[in-house]
């Protein structure tokens, strides 16, 4: 029972991001219609502008300090961070230390910026090849994208730690009348949940009770009709496309302390969240959110080793014999609705 | 009436015959006027680099390809020679190899078996190269090697810590500085004994390839000699990212101790994620709950950060040591990219000049004499103390390092301490040990291509 538990937990934190991408994803082929192969990369550039504002904030200038060596036996150069001769030394480290949390206010104008011309500059252009052009140029602009972020920031992961107060983990079991010890879950990826749950409802809110929500809507059911009502949804849409980036990358921002942000993390999402969006349903919202949970947990009861005694090496197929079995008995998935991508 | 023996069939049966004539020696031997693959002709040589430039081991390729080129320089007489100041060997004077100037091309291995091999093979048959160096991943080494054997061309192992690569896997045209998953085992298990005590229940988790299983075997055959207890082995995707669902059940199995059998990327993250579990703040059987990454890196210890603090490993080298070598090598290469060399990049360049060193002794770039001159060679000055490169199975013998993560460290580099250097003596094993082929490993005929 514990171990059940442990893996539901677990779970939890990789199914959140796998839904976060998910949303996004069908939020753009719902709405534009549009398979994004690109939408991986947004999830990795989140991450990195986790990484950046850490470095900004860790800016330094060198002090020398003759008392100590270098390894070539050179006076010490000692990095000092700006912030922290601004600000005093205490309150300085405080603002680096919660660089993470911070890194939401930068990641949400950066990642809809980036959506914006994404949209314009290139995706527009293909609304009306065939999928698999548009699958070809986003994956080509995943590349590109991945390959601008290795030059940068190179190939080896960063540290891109959790603030203080949040580091270490918390005895789960415990709380629940368990052995202690035996249910640990880290405090961040509880973190995570919250934050992507509230995520999750935050969207959910915006389409269903503004305005704007609405037509968008109605705009993913009958596009022509609602630009025959004379509503200029392509703005919306790009709109949309914007929003979508914006969410892929606050999954990324928060996901960089669970794990070190590395130029090619978006690709290893990307392909199971697009198998998450198959299962849960092309253009199905809730469906993607539930798949994402589902999958992640089934992901992670796969690595268990009572699984892995019995069929090895199930941890690495799981999801895409779910996949499989789902498509076979409900060809749409989840909560697929009739009339997508069937034409 | 004149009777010819001229017949249609006749006449195509003898062009036949005579054109197989014809071709037969370029049919066996593709250049006839090379005695080997590659023979250098020219003023120049080519030696290829094929290292990690993409994927989960890409810091540790591009900092072996700073090695390289920096070998290269000190070959041609450019810069200040570095080790070749201190190499115990005198034969190379800085005017290239055989009065042949160096080149070099470089491939990308991208840290994958059938991209290295791609890679290795193109530089062979396109470029030309007469030997390829580097490479991190043991996977990838074993490959290479093959292929090299088969090319005819002598290959000189990178980053490559399994046992297979001399071990079951050894190959004629294939030699090894780096060290081993058994010499790691062997050097960590005192210092393990000494820290933590003899009794200890040990959790493993593995990197899912021949480098992961053979320190697994390594480091748990070391440390139940101690009397440890192996409690669990598992076995874990290479770049699999996050290694939660592994690390979770570890406490409740009754383990005090993890043992990290991850590289690169991947021992970045289930270190740091091991630490966010907060295993290291718990005890268990009433001993504090240890971790232990038996293959360490400088490029790890820097990309894992605070984690790493108090963590034991080994290392085949140390840019801290004050031998005479490792303080040439650490002063030409940090005046020329500003940072200290890591364990990879140090053996990628010693590699270098031993192979350019082997050839002017031989006086010869054929594989075979090549071979044949790194073979039970003795040497000194490279950074290591006495060496030896033993002719049964092609690996170097020297002093292994048991590290530690520093408390304290003051500069970004400074991350790793040295804790003890192990005496060769105690790393030694004989060439037919079961952990490497026994009997049946051999390494077979040298190939020249001929």
């Amino acid at each position: 029972m514990d171990a059940i538990l442990l893996q539901i937990l677990n779970g939890l934190d990789k199914g959140s991001a796998y839904a976060l991408i998910a949303l996004g994803l069908t939020l753009i082929f719902g709405t534009l219609g549009v398979v994004n192969f690109a939408h991986g990369a947004l999830f990795m550039i989140g991450a990195f502008c986790a990484v950046s504002l850490q470095k900004l904030l860790s800016l330094s200038f060198e002090q020398v300090d003759p008392t100590r060596k270098d390894f070539l036996g050179n006076p010490l150069k000692v990095e000092v961070p700006y912030v922290e001769s601004w600000f005093g030394p205490e309150l300085g480290a405080a603002i680096i230390d919660w660089s993470v949390p911070l890194s939401i206010l930068l990641a949400i104008p950066v990642m809809i910026v980036l959506g914006f011309a994404m949209e314009r500059g290139l995706i527009k252009h293909f609304y009306k090849r065939p999928h698999a052009d548009q699958i070809l140029v986003t994956f080509g602009l995943a590349i590109v994208l991945q390959e601008v972020v290795k030059y940068f920031f190179g190939a080896n992961p960063i540290q891109t730690p959790a603030p203080g107060a949040f580091s270490g983990s918390f005895d789960f079991g415990a709380m629940l009348g368990f052995d202690p010890d035996v249910i640990i879950y880290p405090y961040w990826r509880l973190v995570y949940f919250l934050f992507a749950a509230v995520i999750i409802a935050a969207v959910f809110a915006f389409l269903q009770f503004t305005t704007f929500g609405m037509v968008v809507r109605a705009g993913m059911a009958d596009r022509e009709t609602v630009g025959l009502l004379g509503i200029n949804i392509d703005r919306r849409f790009t709109i949309m496309f914007g929003l979508a980036a914006a969410v892929a990358g606050l999954a990324g921002v928060m996901y960089a302390p669970i794990l070190s942000p590395n130029y090619h993390m978006g690709m290893d999402f990307l392909v199971l969240s697009f198998v998450v969006v198959v299962v849960g349903g092309m253009g199905s919202l809730p469906g993607a959110v539930l798949a994402g949970f589902v999958l992640g947990i089934l992901q992670s009861f796969a690595s268990m080793n009572e699984v892995k005694a019995i069929v090895p090496g199930i941890d690495q197929i799981i999801i895409y014999l779910i996949a499989i079995v789902i498509l076979l008995t409900r060809p749409r998935g989840l909560m697929g609705r009739k009339g997508v991508m069937e034409d | 009436m004149s009777k010819s023996n001229l017949t249609r069939r006749g006449v195509l049966k003898t062009g036949a015959v005579a054109g197989a004539g014809v071709a037969l020696p370029t049919i066996f031997t593709s250049s006839p006027a090379s005695a080997f693959t590659n023979e250098p002709t020219g003023s120049t040589v080519k030696f290829g680099f094929n290292v990690p430039q993409t994927g989960p081991y890409a810091e540790e390729g591009l900092d072996e390809l700073r090695a390289q080129e920096l070998a290269v320089q000190h070959l041609n007489g450019e810069g200040d020679g570095g080790m070749l100041n201190t190499f115990s060997s005198k034969v190379l004077d800085g005017t290239g190899v055989l009065g042949k100037k160096v080149e070099f091309v470089t491939g990308d291995t991208q840290t994958k078996s059938d991209a290295a091999r791609a890679s290795a093979k193109s530089m062979i048959e396109k470029d030309g190269v007469v030997m390829i160096n580097g490479g991190s991943s043991s996977g990838v080494a074993i490959a290479v090697q093959g292929l090299c054997q088969e090319a005819g061309i002598i290959f000189m192992a990178g980053l490559t810590h399994s046992n297979d690569t001399t071990g079951k896997d050894r190959k004629a045209n294939g030699f090894r500085h780096f060290f081993n998953a058994y010499m790691s085992g062997a050097a960590l298990a005192p210092v393990l004994e000494k820290a933590y005590g003899s009794e200890r229940r040990a959790y493993h988790l593995t990197a899912d390839y021949t480098w992961g299983y053979t320190q697994q075997e390594s480091i748990a055959s070391a440390t139940e000699a101690l009397g440890w207890e192996t409690v669990k082995d598992v076995r874990t995707p290479v770049g699999a990212g996050d290694f939660s669902s592994y690390i979770a059940p570890v406490l409740q199995s009754g383990a005090d101790v993890l043992i990290l059998n991850h590289y690169g990327g991947d021992m970045i993250n289930s270190l740091t994620q091991a630490v966010q579990f907060g295993l290291r703040d718990k005890q268990v059987n009433g001993k504090n709950f240890e971790i232990v990454v038996p293959l360490y890196s400088e490029l790890m210890a820097e990309g894992a950060g605070e984690n790493i603090k108090g963590v034991y490993g080994s290392m085949n080298w140390n840019w801290q040591l004050t031998d005479a070598g490792t303080q040439a090598f650490v002063k030409s290469f940090g005046e020329k990219y500003g940072r200290p060399p890591s364990n990879s990049a140090h053996t990628c360049y010693v590699q270098t000049l031993l192979y350019a060193d082997a050839v002017t002794r031989a006086g010869s770039f054929n594989p075979c004499a090549v071979a044949e001159a790194l073979e039970g060679f003795e040497f000194d000055g490279m950074g290591n103390g006495p060496t030896l490169y033993r002719a049964e199975d092609h690996q170097c013998f020297k002093d292994v390092l048991v590290m530690k993560g520093k408390d304290n460290p003051a500069t970004q580099y400074d991350i790793l301490e040295v804790v003890e250097v192990t005496p060769r003596a105690q790393v030694e094993y004989a060439p037919n040990h079961p952990m490497f082929g026994g009997d049946e490993a051999t390494l077979g005929e040298c190939n020249d291509g001929t």
